[in-house]
């Protein structure tokens, strides 16, 4: 080991002892952490703290409440977990304050870890399952989520606790280009959506002759449905800062940034908190671990366009211009922030840097697959029983991720589609579901990694509404400097629109897959580049749905306003009940002579309110396309 | 001086200076390349237009000529199927957002979008694409020129000399998306502005957009 090497590794072992007396022990302790990330506290958590607190202090006992971040089992927010000494760790769902309440008496003074309540043990024991012993614990494999949501983001000292920094140490004991040889090695790709060799792209930027570099974590998450950078930003903090300082580090910067939007109020937070930690330490700032490396990060608020996450239109954004793309080459490695060097990576991608350096190239390209190592973080959302954050290796099929982690689709409905990629993405049907997931796989299935978010669609999800949804999306955040996608999305979008009230003609479908081909290959930026993915990929997997709306007038999933109605069957419906009446906003539901409803469709403005609330003994009441359907049921029921 | 180079466009060999963009060494040869955002000035093109698609031997889809620099040896072309599409429906797009009328408008037999329908042989009125219907006011409040929002292609070149000529910084993009306009600081009357009158955007629109009032006495 090289002198510089021990010094370091010396430095830091103070800083971990230290921080190792500072945490109070889990085996004299009890603790009770809450997930107050956004999720979490939207769910209530802060009741839940609040309840918690109370009760331990009226019945004094010898416990301490910490707030974590989360740990990606949304649909059991807001989420606990309890570590008692001589009890494993337990984590319950669903907590409210009566919750809260009983376990600080029943199990906090008592001894009862109430099983009942418990959603899953967090170490393996005899008593209470473990992750692993469901199937989403036994597929998914986390590396950059591990430790969000069981350690608190705002304690630097936790995060040592678990090897924290170790990762800089490593890298500051070895030559910077050493750093970018590892990154390279790991075939480490960009977890911003298009999946970019991290390495090349430092080594881009240290071979730049430029002496002023910069380096910029780009957390301007945008996408509608996705939320992992909020999570971990939230969660664990510390993790991107060492990445990023690494990644300062292997290509000679000094000053860092965190381009975090603002509507991330409580990620914000977090991470000034940790970067005023990491400074007080000695892990920011002026010679680093007596290394003579200076390097301080600040954080840059950006106000929430999509466009922004774009790297040539954050640079714009930071450098107080209006947040537009501009051309490339040359890239922001060579020519970047105020035209200088620059690397943007994105959260995700610059936490994976520590556990590379930590544990070493060949632990990382032994899981996934061969040309994407690592892990895949998706917010699985939509029709699925328990969405989530989940993070599975790369080379997972669609099929394990929406069956085996997302537990199938809500409702014993029929699985359609995913959309995975948000805005960017594609709509993939059921014959991709045994596609093994990875950055080259979905390209050329027509959708695209992106931001990972991953939407579940069931049979009741009409594909045109779907890709209108989403072009809607791109349309408006569409920054209109280029003429591709300034006009070309809002062609498409119109035509789309026509296609959902039916007014579709058979030469819109022509023209729309015409329009999608050149925005994809015309536009200035990636924002456009990308934006006609969910026309094309609905094209391509649905087009029996669009010839529907077009040809039948009819949409097939029962979802287009305009091309629904709703109808009471009189055989279902019962004299005795009248729930669908109040349910309607508008009046349209009145009783029939003989007791039974109906619904006068002139007033009808189609909300679904009424099906919802017809009590399921009688399921009376059914949408039915085309509209005209309706005349027919009368005629039939009369 | 950078040293020369020779390339190839469409056949023809042309000498010309290593490092400058293939635009406008074209242009300069007398090969027509569509463009309407082009300013030779300025050093970062702003490729917005999306007309002057070329391609080059070596680059699997047709690219931008302004933002290429020729390097010896380069082989282009500026008319195949693939470029002729992208140019075409680029084209239409801008023509469905543009108010025509040519004979009533200043810049009629003047306009760039004239000219590039005429080399391309495209149509003014595409029938592919429905036409948008924009109804902006015209500013006719300074003495000397008019602008019509209805007739702007936002190519940017009037914000530039504004900006880079003129050094007044009277007018800039705002608005964003389909929304996106030239427009002086608050959105307000030309008038009320920081103009100076000095015409200098009015010289470079390529279109009826901005237009000195002299030209308008036999329109309307």
């Amino acid at each position: 080991m090289s002198d510089k090497k021990l010094q370091v590794e010396k430095k830091y072992l103070d800083i971990k002892t230290k921080a190792e007396e500072i945490i109070p022990l889990k085996e004299d302790k009890t603790v009770v952490m809450v997930g107050t990330a956004t999720c979490g506290k939207a769910a209530g958590a802060i009741d839940v703290r609040e309840a918690f607190k109370e009760e331990i202090k009226k019945r004094e006992l010898n416990a301490e409440v910490v707030e974590v971040g989360c740990i990606g089992h949304c649909y059991a927010e807001p989420l606990i977990v309890i570590s008692k000494p001589g009890f494993p760790s337990l984590c319950y769902g669903n907590v409210d304050e009566g919750l809260s309440k009983m376990l600080v008496e029943n199990y906090l003074e008592g001894d009862d870890p109430c099983y009942e309540f418990a959603l899953v043990a967090l170490e393996p024991n005899e008593e209470f399952p473990t992750f692993t012993d469901f199937p989403r614990g036994a597929y998914e494999g986390k590396i950059i989520l591990e430790q969000c949501g069981l350690i608190d983001p705002e304690d630097i000292n936790q995060y040592i606790s678990v090897d924290g920094y170790h990762a800089l140490v490593n890298a500051l004991g070895m030559e910077p280009g050493e750093v970018i040889e590892t990154i390279k090695e790991s075939k480490l790709r960009g977890r911003g959506g298009a999946g970019f060799p991290t390495g090349k792209k430092w080594e881009f930027c240290a071979n730049a002759k430029d002496p002023v570099k910069y380096v910029i974590c780009n957390a301007d998450e945008g996408d509608p449905g996705a939320f992992m950078d909020r999570s971990i930003l939230e969660s664990n903090p510390h993790q991107v800062i060492e990445g990023l300082i690494i990644c300062g580090y292997a290509v000679g910067a000094s000053d860092g940034f965190i381009y975090v939007r603002s509507e991330y109020p409580q990620a914000v937070r977090r991470i000034n908190a940790a970067l005023e930690q990491a400074r007080e330490i000695g892990l920011l700032g002026e010679n680093i671990l007596d290394t003579g490396f200076n390097f301080d990060i600040e954080v840059f608020l950006g106000s929430g366009a999509f466009v922004c996450g774009e790297e040539t239109a954050l640079i714009n954004s930071m450098e107080g211009k209006t947040g537009m793309p501009r051309h490339r080459p040359p890239y922001p490695a060579e020519v970047g922030f105020r035209g200088n060097p620059t690397i943007i990576n994105n959260v995700k991608t610059l936490s994976y840097v520590p556990h590379i350096l930590l544990k070493g190239v060949d632990w990382f390209k032994g899981i996934g697959t061969p040309d994407s190592p690592g892990t895949a973080v998706f917010a699985l959302v939509g029709k699925v029983e328990n969405t989530g954050l989940v993070e599975v290796p790369m080379g997972t099929t669609l099929r394990s991720l929406v069956y085996d982690v997302g537990g199938g689709i809500r409702n014993e409905k029929e699985f359609k589609a995913v959309q995975i990629g948000g805005p960017s993405g594609g709509c993939l049907p059921e014959s991709a579901l045994d596609l093994p997931i990875d950055f080259d796989s979905l390209q050329e299935a027509g959708a695209i990694m992106g931001s990972g978010g991953l939407v579940v669609l069931d049979e009741n999800d009409c594909m045109v509404e779907i890709a209108r949804f989403f072009l809607d999306f791109t349309q408006k955040e569409s920054c209109g400097k280029c003429t591709f996608c300034r006009l070309g999305t809002k062609h498409m979008l119109d035509i789309l629109k026509e296609i959902t009230i039916g007014q579709g003609k058979r030469k819109h479908l022509e023209i729309l897959g015409e329009l999608a081909l050149d925005i994809q290959n015309g536009s200035l930026c990636g924002l456009g580049k990308t934006a006609p993915n969910p026309v094309l990929t609905t094209l391509r997997y649905f087009m029996d749905e669009y010839e529907e709306h077009i040809q039948g007038r009819r949409c097939p999933a029962l979802m287009c306003p305009e091309l629904i109605n709703f109808y009471i069957v009189p055989k279902k419906c019962s004299k005795l009940c009248s729930a669908c009446v109040g349910s309607c906003p508008v009046e349209a539901i009145y009783t029939r002579e003989d007791g039974l409803k109906a619904i006068d469709l002139e007033k009808c403005v189609k909300c679904n309110s009424c099906p919802a609330a017809c009590p399921p003994e009688y399921d009376a009441i059914i949408k039915v396309s085309p509209p005209e359907r309706v005349e027919e049921l009368e005629k039939e029921n009369a | 001086m950078n040293k020369m180079i020779s390339i190839i466009i469409d056949g023809k060999e042309i000498n010309a200076e290593e490092g400058r963009a293939l635009l406008w060494v074209a242009l300069e040869n007398d090969i027509f390349i569509p463009n309407l955002c082009a300013i030779k000035e300025k050093a970062r093109p702003s490729a917005s237009c999306r007309l002057c698609f070329v391609e080059i031997e070596g680059h699997p889809r047709p690219v931008t000529s302004c933002t290429q620099t020729v390097a010896d040896g380069m082989v282009v072309k500026t008319r195949t199927p693939e470029v002729d599409r992208l140019v075409t429906t680029a084209f239409e797009l801008l023509l469905s957002d543009h108010r025509l009328g040519c004979s009533k408008c200043p810049k009629n037999k003047a306009c760039a979008l004239q000219r590039i329908a005429k080399e391309r042989k495209l149509k003014l009125k595409p029938k592919r694409l429905n036409k948008f219907v924009k109804d902006y006011p015209i500013d006719d409040s300074v003495d000397v020129f008019v602008l019509d929002r209805n007739r702007c292609v936002l190519c940017g070149r009037c914000v530039w000399a504004d900006h880079h000529i003129a050094k007044v910084g009277a007018i800039g993009f705002s608005q964003r998306g389909i929304k996106r306009k030239v427009s002086t600081f608050g959105d307000k009357l030309l008038s009320d502005s920081s103009c100076i009158q000095c015409g200098e955007c009015v010289k470079v629109c390529p279109v009826g957009a901005l237009s000195f009032k002299e030209n308008h006495k036999d329109k309307v």
